[in-house]
């Protein structure tokens, strides 16, 4: 288009220099190198040095296999879960006004706070044999602490504030205008909520169940605490990674945590397609009819 | 439809946004709301659509109890603001949106949703722009879909909380027309809310003026404008020029001079005597002026000549507005000194009651 050419010639005013320009964006790059460069690829690296095979052995170990399993059961219910108690929690705070909303919020996110050790012990303390809850649950027969509920609640409280936190100002930026739009129009309560909320905080709800399945299928402190550890019962990949260092088993050790670093990357690859296609929608939103018949006419 | 409220009380913690309200709008009429910044007019407008509840009154309409009635229930149009148009569906999903989440029973067809949602985007010319979003439209264009959202669902009462205030000027003057031929062919009772009060005396049927959460005067715009009740409706409506004086006897004195005053038996008392621009003559002669002033300022652009005066006895400004021909016969200049009469004056004893 003849519009953009000279643009890029001129520098504004309110530019950096080039030399600063290049310092910070190489000093950046030498950090993001080192820090998570080097690291995600010597994972791959440590994990392949033995040859093919051997990584997919790893792979294929009875144990690995449960392990792998028992992390997406955990994510599979946690994530949901969250996203329901998220949506809700999002929904009250940003739209109402109650007493205690300043707590909810600040509740919201304390397990952002909290260490994830300690977020374990809570569980333990609570279920645990010798916990407030223990002798109830040992007459029923219910087993919490060093079984799968408890590695589940252990990760449903780690990963409760990213949906939240991700709705709360998104909500709150686009106003109760439309929902108040829909009831005058007659719309239920659920009508509302379904047709006009869901279809606006789709990109951000998408974000936040990302961001809340990366941390529940990759979380640590708190699922060692409450798992006990038990081989082919109660360890989740990470969990095993662990395990599998502590008996220098480096390939299996590594042939899981290339898993994980796997992980991360469809993470970030999921999210970086979110946010583009949540840009996406806002530049097509921007230009008037008019002007793009202008422009499509000009040419 | 008609509306009447009765004895409306809203406060929001400490602040009282509406005291002691009692209005009653006629079926069909098209009412104005006008006022300040913090009157409690979308306040008022709100609690007749039903998306706030009153403290204490009634909201009836055709005679029917509706305070406890849910804001869905209401069947009642409301245009806000800022469009609040739905932005993820297109122009023709957002006004058809009232008729498809009706009950089943009571749902159109989809060819008679269809056929209505064309009918009104016709009604407001936009047609054309049915499978456009939101964010492709023109303020002006979002505002009309935004009416025809509320008119698909055939509301018994249409609420527009200052339809017009976030567009410009010309567009503004054009959709104030639009609006009157548009209540004229539908005859819908309809409340807007405004702070301009230009649009307010045009458009409406009958004005409501408030302040400070209270109705200081209802009645037709020319009532409204000729007759003020009290000095803050005079004020508010127009430019107005502001003079301190007496009453006594039937007249009211402003230093050297003195004004008849219709109501002969009003009480004595100090007064405000407010007198507005066109109705100040402008002259070189002396004698019986209410006061004299060296004019400072000279606005000639347009259809009415603005002159502002400095007073000879004080610093206030005294505003004045001229015909062309009354400006151009009297030869005006910048440094004159004039003599100042008014033509009509409101006077208010400084206990509030109009004379």
């Amino acid at each position: 288009m003849a519009l953009a050419t000279n643009q890029t010639e001129r520098t504004a005013a309110t530019t950096e220099s080039v030399v600063v320009r290049y310092v910070l964006t190489g000093f950046a790059l030498v950090f993001l190198t080192l820090f998570l460069f080097v690291p995600l690829v010597s994972v791959f690296w440590e994990a392949l040095a033995k040859g093919w095979d051997l990584y997919l052995a790893a792979l294929t170990d009875p144990e690995a296999v449960n392990a792998i399993k028992l992390t997406l059961i955990t994510a599979l219910i946690a994530v949901p879960l969250n996203l329901v108690f998220g949506v809700a929690a999002a929904w009250a705070i940003a739209r109402f006004e109650f007493r205690g909303k300043a707590l909810l919020t600040t509740l919201i996110d304390l397990p952002f706070s909290i260490s994830p050790v300690v977020a374990g012990l809570i569980y333990v303390l609570l279920f645990g044999a010798q916990g407030w809850l223990g002798p109830w649950l040992a007459e029923h027969d219910i087993k919490i602490i060093f079984a799968i509920p408890g590695i589940v609640l252990a990760t449903v409280f780690v990963t409760f504030p990213f949906v939240a936190r991700e709705l709360i100002p998104l909500m709150q930026a686009q106003g109760a205008d439309e929902e108040q739009a829909a009831l005058v129009l007659g719309a239920s309560g659920w009508q509302t909520f379904w047709r006009v909320t869901l279809p606006n905080i789709k990109w951000g709800l998408l974000y936040g169940v990302i961001l809340c399945n990366a941390r529940a299928m990759g979380e640590f402190g708190a699922v060692s605490v409450v798992s006990g550890h038990i081989r082919g019962q109660t360890n989740t990949v990470p969990l095993h990674v662990e395990i599998l260092y502590n008996e220098y088993n480096f390939i299996g050790a590594f042939a899981c945590a290339s898993l994980l670093a796997g992980l991360a990357l469809v993470t970030l690859a999921l999210k970086t397609f979110v946010e583009w296609r949540a840009t996406q929608q806002h530049k097509g939103d921007a230009v008037p009819l008019e002007a793009r018949a202008r422009l499509a006419s000009a040419h | 439809m008609s509306i009447d409220i009765r004895n409306v009380r809203k406060t929001f913690g400490d602040f009282i946004a509406l005291e002691n309200i009692n209005l009653d709008i006629a079926s069909g009429e098209l009412l104005a709301l006008l006022g300040p910044s913090g009157c409690g007019k979308t306040t008022l407008l709100r609690i007749i659509a039903g998306l706030e509840t009153p403290d204490s009154g009634q909201i009836l309409f055709h005679g029917e109890d509706a305070t406890d009635r849910h804001v869905s229930e209401r069947q009642v149009g409301f245009v806000f603001q800022h469009y609040a148009l739905f932005r993820h569906m297109t122009v023709f999903d957002n006004v058809a949106f009232g008729l498809s989440v009706r009950p089943r029973r009571s749902r159109p067809s989809k060819e008679e949703i269809r056929e209505r949602v064309m009918k009104l985007l016709k009604l407001v010319q936009l047609d054309w722009l049915a499978d456009a979003y939101p964010a492709q439209l023109s303020g002006g264009q979002r505002q009309r879909i935004a009416l025809a959202r509320s008119l698909a669902v055939e509301p018994r009462v249409l609420l527009l909380d200052e339809p017009f205030g976030a567009l410009d000027a010309k567009v503004r003057k054009d959709l104030r027309r639009w609006l009157r031929r548009l209540h004229d062919e539908m005859h819908i009772t309809s409340v807007f809310v405004t702070h301009d009060q230009e649009e307010a005396l045009e458009v409406s049927d009958r004005v409501v003026v408030m302040n400070h959460g209270r109705i200081e005067q209802a009645g037709r715009p020319d009532e409204i404008y000729e007759t003020p009740a009290t000095p803050f409706v005079t004020q508010f409506l127009g430019d107005v020029n502001l003079f301190h004086g007496r009453v006594d006897a039937g007249q009211v004195a402003i230093g050297d001079y003195a004004h008849p005053i219709a109501d002969a038996s009003a009480t004595d008392g100090a007064a405000k005597v407010y007198v507005r621009p066109h109705d100040i003559e402008l002259s070189r002669e002396p004698g019986a002026a209410l006061a004299s002033g060296t004019i400072e300022h000279i606005h000639a652009v347009g259809p009415i000549v603005r002159v502002e005066l400095k007073r000879d006895d004080s610093d206030a400004y005294i505003d004045a507005a001229l015909t062309k021909e009354q400006y151009q016969s009297l030869r005006l200049m910048l440094g004159d000194q004039v003599y100042i009469r008014p033509r009509k004056v409101a006077v208010f004893v400084d206990e509030g009651a109009h004379i």
